[in-house]
């Protein structure tokens, strides 16, 4: 009894591992599908624009209102840690790392697949749902380049935008906790910001995290959408999917990112 | 929504988006501090280098001259060869020496310019032969101990209590000093 | 018949390995208006995939305009599928868009009129299903039939040939019914197309169809005009036409005998 029921769950394990690995190959196929019938999103370039506002633009005040308290909350830790070494001075550099190279691209990821992924998701389900994605194959026209590929494009466009404001804003969040609350001196706080963040390094490779996270959440959140089941019950688990797989998605992809970017 | 609507709110969105980087460019990054035009090689061989990193700063008289581009061991002579990317603005002596100086106690590790005094200038491709090793903080620790051992044999009369006062002393005479001798 | 211009033969279809359709042979030919009839789950709307080339026959195949659906490529079959409308069962709309954007729609994504034409011939297939004045309503706040006509509108925007017909009543009350079931009829002749329509409303289809497949376990069970099937002695066209609870199709699904199965507690 206790071997038939361990066999049952490792055959329940290897089907999981299965269908894993070929959601996985879908997923892939579906990317280049997206690629290769691009076209049209660049041809027509309103219809990206219309994305990016969706994606982008709605957005933007969560973006925006997270990355002020971040910041904020970093100037505070910060300080609390370097006047132990007598270096509050370099509270500045700390926030504006911490910002620029790890927390601005992560953390916009993680709230833009909260926000916009699961918006993506639940949209194209639904499309599929009630069969709008039928009656656009029917009428000739394919759903991968009318609705997928441009809500790619523009997630890919959104998310380095979006980043980069994450960075900004939370920076000037740490600079209003350190300078004007702590009392430290805004000449330094800056000072050696400038001194010790390198534009190449550390900002371009934020931006370059941003733009993979970018590729990354989207094509979680049409993948999900696109291979969710029909209903409304297979919708709502597919919303559930695409946050679980970006976050752990993004947070994979950016320890391999830093390694890559530190050793060189 | 109107389509009109959309254009102007991704306009500004991606123009924000921009003013953003130029922002992160401009007032955190070091893009406009860092951008050395035209610079000039030279290389400058250290026994030793501590802690030197590519991209570290190249100092002389405390404002940056220049950068570190490379790091390589030679085999041959078992010396770490530096390349040093220097502004064109600047022009050294011949016999300019390099040095490897901590900034602070334990903070980053940069190469320091002193001009001598010779009147031909630096070159591209050009080697700097008079160099100073970075200071290694336990090397530091022992010659100083050393250094103590062999004081106590000297006056062999003093107790134990002047002894650590003396201690106390030389560590205010900047062992720095002692050990370039 | 031999303008035929869709043509089923021998189609075989089904999922890993269940057979849904068994060698199905019909006929569409121009300008009729054909039903194809069953009961739920009989694979009616399959039909309607094989012919539009959404999905491939496992064996058989459907000709269009004397070309063979499942043998073209991609591009073939979008040839194809310019001219075929088809009619969602709940319409299909795209939410995203109003009323008018969706009636341009096939006509923005396949032609290159000039906007003017663009809003003429879309007010004018609105006007057809009688519904120009609605042209700036976003879907959800259209009724179903309402969304139902607005998604015919759609078909017929680049003036098929070939109109087919999923499920067109189901949903609907009785005066919305009676409106499409005159304008799948009147635009059939307008247009002079050819209109498939899978559903299993006996009384309405019956009134306006020209020729009536029936399908049942797989293969066409009945066929003829509706006149003929009415009166068809057939125990499976009578038991559906005249809609008897049992008879060949069992009120029960199969199972063992009930009797027995209380007797022992059933599982």
């Amino acid at each position: 009894m206790v071997l038939h029921k361990l066999k049952r769950m490792l055959s329940k394990l290897g089907a999981g591992c299965i269908n894993k690995i070929w959601r996985l190959g879908a997923g892939g196929r579906l990317f280049w599908l997206t690629l290769i019938s691009s076209g049209e999103s660049f041809r027509r370039f309103r219809l990206t624009i219309r994305e990016v506002y969706f994606t982008g633009v709605l957005s933007l005040i969560i973006i925006l209102v997270s990355a002020f308290f971040v910041g904020m909350v970093l100037a505070l830790q910060g300080y609390h840690t370097l006047q132990k070494y007598g270096s509050s001075e370099a509270i500045g550099v700390l926030v504006a790392l911490a910002l620029v190279r790890e927390l601005g691209p992560v953390v916009t990821a993680l709230l833009f697949a909260g926000r916009a992924g699961t918006a993506i998701t639940a949209e194209i389900g639904l499309m599929k749902a009630t069969e709008q994605l039928s009656a656009m194959e029917m009428m000739a026209v394919s759903p991968i380049a009318r609705v997928i590929a441009p809500r790619f494009w523009a997630g890919v466009i959104a998310m380095p935008v979006l980043a980069t404001l994450f960075s900004m804003v939370g920076i000037l969040g740490g600079y209003l906790v350190a300078v004007p609350l702590i009392g430290v001196d805004a000449g330094a706080f800056w000072s050696q910001m400038q001194a010790n963040v390198d534009w190449e390094y550390d900002i371009l490779n934020g931006v370059f995290k941003s733009v993979v996270f970018g590729v990354a959440c989207t094509m979680i959140a049409l993948f999900e959408g696109y291979d969710a089941p029909p209903t409304a019950e297979g919708v709502s688990r597919a919303t559930t999917r695409t946050v679980v797989t970006s976050s752990l998605a993004v947070l994979g992809l950016d320890f391999i990112l830093t390694s890559f970017m530190i050793a060189v | 929504m109107e389509r009109t609507t959309i254009d102007l709110w991704v306009g500004i969105f991606v123009a924000l988006g921009f003013a953003a980087l130029l922002g992160l460019a401009m007032k955190v990054g070091n893009l406009t501090t860092s951008s050395i035009g035209q610079t000039y090689l030279v290389t400058a061989n250290f026994e030793n280098i501590g802690g030197l990193k590519p991209r570290a700063p190249v100092k002389s008289a405390g404002v940056v001259v220049g950068r570190v581009s490379e790091i390589v061991f030679d085999p041959k002579t078992y010396e770490a060869v530096v390349s040093l990317n220097i502004d064109t603005r600047y022009n050294f002596p011949k016999d300019t020496f390099a040095n490897i100086y901590t900034a602070g106690l334990l903070g980053e590790q940069y190469i320091g310019l002193e001009a001598g005094g010779d009147e031909v200038n630096l070159k591209n491709g050009d080697k700097i032969s008079q160099t100073q090793d970075a200071v290694v903080l336990e090397k530091l620790i022992s010659q100083f101990l050393y250094s103590k051992a062999t004081e106590s044999d000297d006056k062999p009369g003093k107790t134990a209590a002047t002894s650590t006062e003396s201690g106390v002393d030389a560590l205010d005479a900047s062992p720095l000093d002692k050990i370039g001798k | 018949m031999a303008n035929a211009i869709v043509e089923i033969q021998d189609l075989s279809f089904g999922y890993k390995g269940r057979l849904l359709h068994k060698g199905i042979n019909m006929t569409f030919p121009k300008g009729k208006v054909v039903a194809i009839m069953g009961g739920s789950g009989s694979g009616k709307t399959t039909l309607l995939r094989l012919i539009g080339g959404q999905l491939k026959p496992t064996k058989g195949q459907v000709q269009v305009g004397g070309e063979v659906v499942h043998q073209q490529d991609r591009e073939g079959i979008y040839r194809l599928r310019r001219k075929m409308g088809m009619l969602f069962q709940h319409g299909a709309l795209f939410t995203d868009l109003s009323v008018f954007e969706n009636v341009a729609f096939p006509m923005r994504e396949h032609t290159n009129l000039p906007e003017s034409m663009i809003r003429d011939l879309v007010l004018l297939k609105l006007n057809a299903v009688g519904l120009r004045g609605a042209h700036a309503l976003m879907p959800t706040e259209l009724s179903g039939g309402m969304a139902r006509r607005v998604a015919l509108a759609r078909a017929i925007a680049l003036d098929p040939s070939i109109i087919m017909y999923d499920e067109p009543f189901a949903g609907l009350d009785p005066i919305s019914m009676a409106v499409i079931c005159d304008l799948i009829r009147s635009l059939n002749d307008a247009l002079g197309a050819t209109s498939i329509i899978v559903t299993h409303d006996v009384e309405e289809t019956f009134q306006f169809a020209d020729y009536v497949y029936f399908v049942a376990d797989g293969v066409v069970a009945a066929e003829g005009t509706p006149d003929d099937l009415r009166n068809s002695e057939l125990p499976f066209v009578h038991q559906f036409v005249h809609g008897e609870k049992d008879g060949p199709v069992p009120f029960h699904y199969a199972a063992p005998e009930y009797h027995a199965s209380l007797l022992r507690g059933a599982r």
